[in-house]
């Protein structure tokens, strides 16, 4: 059985609207729609979609926060709600809305309440705060009070918080958000370390394409409550036809010919010395042998798709029909 | 002795909070005497009502004062321990309750030791005081029944008192603006215990005496406390039975409980 697996997950929202004056109807819309997971060990997933696609609905019932309306949960082997307390000590979640810290005392005393949360010996719980420590920077303002403390400062904090237990699964809500380009670039780096290491399942929700090319390895697309994408981002690209690109610069101008089989020609600039190729079946390495073999290459440089381009297609995509 | 490692992580979260507290010291002792004060004016309320009538629903002033000290110990325990939960609202509106969710132990717990609030320790001793004062001033015929009486009926009706606050602030979990609503229970209970239940006209009576148990946190004890016979003609043997209204209250109030944290939804992302 896979880490965290679902079938037909699903979450209904009912909604009162007014309609005249006292009259209010009752109306159903499902936030969550028939999900269907399979999360295995040591994967690196990014739960990714507009707003209100039903993102931190799915991981509110993933960890035991919210009863599903319909369908069937199972993370570490446990139902998330009828066995929260047991699940909790299996998982790790930062949500940066809903702090794990206390806000009025330093962030050091935290840390030393969650171990007694958690009923975490000392020696690994020293261990383990020891290595956040040093590689999310967090001793220059580990006495300060929570609510003094900086986004990013915070952020790295509830990191630390959410693993010192040694969690097998990791959840992420927009862990990136807000912060500063140096708060960033940290965070993601420490986790990039901690899913390359193995021992933690990454699952993360995120607007930022630069946490999704560092930190996914697996994509799983939601939009209006359904899942649209479950693959890798290359797969992603695929299906969205966006290409690899190399640009060739040439000693001479292009001489209009046919692109090499697997190509085609995207553009031709710089006087024809500098042609962009898009690849379809052909790899990289094929077209600039072909050429390199008419003997007029300069320079070539490969282009990888932007992510961008396809997450904006996608959310863009005419919404599905509903059932 | 080894601790069980949940009553540790219990002691850690009430030990924080203290902490958290006393961040904030003069707003702590102003809310320690205040709250004092206000418990207090109850029991002069029902001084000064006895300034215009010789006689309450068939009660003298010193037997209104035992009621309304047994009444008053009750619900300052409740208040104590539970007392805060009327915050659910506030957490379920600002989605702190998620956080609770996260983490391994129990929501309830969670609530009566992470925010437990020490200045209320003050009011509890400060009617236990009212209500030895009470005793002494009365004098009742001293047996080891009613030696018994007076120490499980506060504790009892306390444990009444903390099944209809927990049950009050469920409320919160279908209706997030439920307002003060729950506060009719809880509060209004108290008010309800400070007299003679025979003040009370007949719906009202039902409701809050018999329907919610309130007759048994101070009413009946009393009675028996001070020999006397109901005025309502009911048996004398009810003065004992506080503690048997107490259990089936705390397994409602614990049912209550898990189907409002089932019906749950979390706000926001």
């Amino acid at each position: 059985m896979a880490l965290i697996e679902t079938h037909g997950l699903r979450k209904d929202f009912v909604v009162r609207r007014k309609v005249g004056r006292l009259r209010r109807q009752r109306h159903v819309t499902a936030a969550v729609h028939d999900v269907d997971l399979a999360i295995e060990a040591g994967e690196m997933v990014g739960y990714i979609g507009p707003n209100g696609a039903g993102k931190s609905t799915t991981l509110k019932m993933l960890t035991g926060v919210l009863s599903p309306s319909a369908g069937e949960v199972r993370v570490c082997g446990l139902r998330p709600v009828a066995q929260r307390t047991r699940l909790a000590l299996r998982i790790g979640v930062v949500f940066g809305q809903r702090s794990q810290l206390w806000w009025d005392l330093p962030l050091a005393e935290s840390f030393r309440l969650l171990r007694h949360v958690y009923r975490v010996p000392a020696a690994d719980h020293a261990a383990r705060l020891r290595r956040c420590r040093r590689l999310l920077e967090l001793d220059e303002f580990l006495d300060t009070p929570v609510r003094q403390l900086s986004l990013g400062q915070r952020m790295r904090g509830e990191i630390t918080a959410a693993l010192l237990h040694a969690p097998r699964i990791l959840f992420l809500d927009e862990p990136t958000i807000g912060l500063d380009v140096v708060s960033k670039q940290s965070v993601r780096a420490f986790l990039a370390e901690l899913g390359e290491a193995g021992d933690t399942t990454l699952m993360l929700t995120t607007h930022d394409l630069a946490d999704i090319e560092r930190l996914c390895r697996r994509l799983v697309v939601i939009d209006h409550g359904r899942v649209v994408h479950d693959g890798t981002l290359g797969e992603l690209h695929a299906r969205y036809s966006s290409r690899r690109r190399v640009v060739a610069e040439l000693d001479v101008p292009w001489n209009g010919a046919a692109a090499p089989s697997g190509t085609s020609i995207e553009a031709v600039e710089a006087d024809a010395h500098r042609v962009t190729f898009a690849l379809h079946s052909a790899t990289a390495g094929e077209l600039i042998a072909s050429l390199a073999a008419s003997g007029a290459l300069r320079d070539v440089s490969v282009l990888e798709p932007d992510i961008e381009d396809v997450v904006a297609r996608l959310y863009a995509a005419p919404e599905p029909s509903r059932g | 002795m080894a601790e069980h490692p949940r009553a540790t992580a219990y002691r850690a979260l009430l030990v924080a909070q203290v902490r958290a507290q006393t961040q904030y010291r003069f707003s702590f002792w102003l809310d320690a005497v205040s709250s004092s004060v206000v418990s207090l004016l109850d029991i002069v309320a029902v001084l000064v009502l006895f300034r215009a009538t010789p006689a309450l629903g068939g009660f003298s002033v010193r037997q209104c004062l035992l009621i309304a000290a047994l009444g008053n110990v009750a619900f300052s325990l409740a208040d104590a321990s539970v007392g805060n939960i009327d915050t659910m609202r506030q957490y379920i509106r600002t989605g702190r309750l998620d956080s609770m969710l996260l983490r391994p132990m129990g929501v309830l717990p969670q609530l009566v030791f992470g925010d437990f609030a020490p200045r209320r320790l003050g009011r509890v001793l400060q009617s236990c005081l009212v209500l030895a004062g009470t005793l002494i001033w009365i004098d009742p015929q001293w047996t080891v029944g009613r030696a018994v009486l007076v120490v499980a009926a506060p504790l009892a009706g306390a444990v009444i008192f903390a099944s209809v606050f927990v049950a009050g602030s469920t409320v919160a979990f279908w209706f997030v603006e439920s307002g003060e609503f729950a506060n009719a229970f809880t509060y209004g209970g108290r008010d309800f215990t400070l007299y003679p239940i025979s003040i009370y006209p007949g719906w009202f009576r039902k409701i809050f005496a018999y329907g919610l148990g309130f007759a048994f946190v101070a009413y009946y004890p009393a009675l028996a406390l001070l020999g006397v016979a109901d005025p309502l003609g009911a048996p004398a043997a009810l003065a004992w039975c506080s503690p048997l209204i107490a259990v089936p209250a705390v397994l409602a109030a614990a049912l209550v409980w898990r189907v409002g944290v089932r019906h749950y939804r979390s706000t926001g992302s």
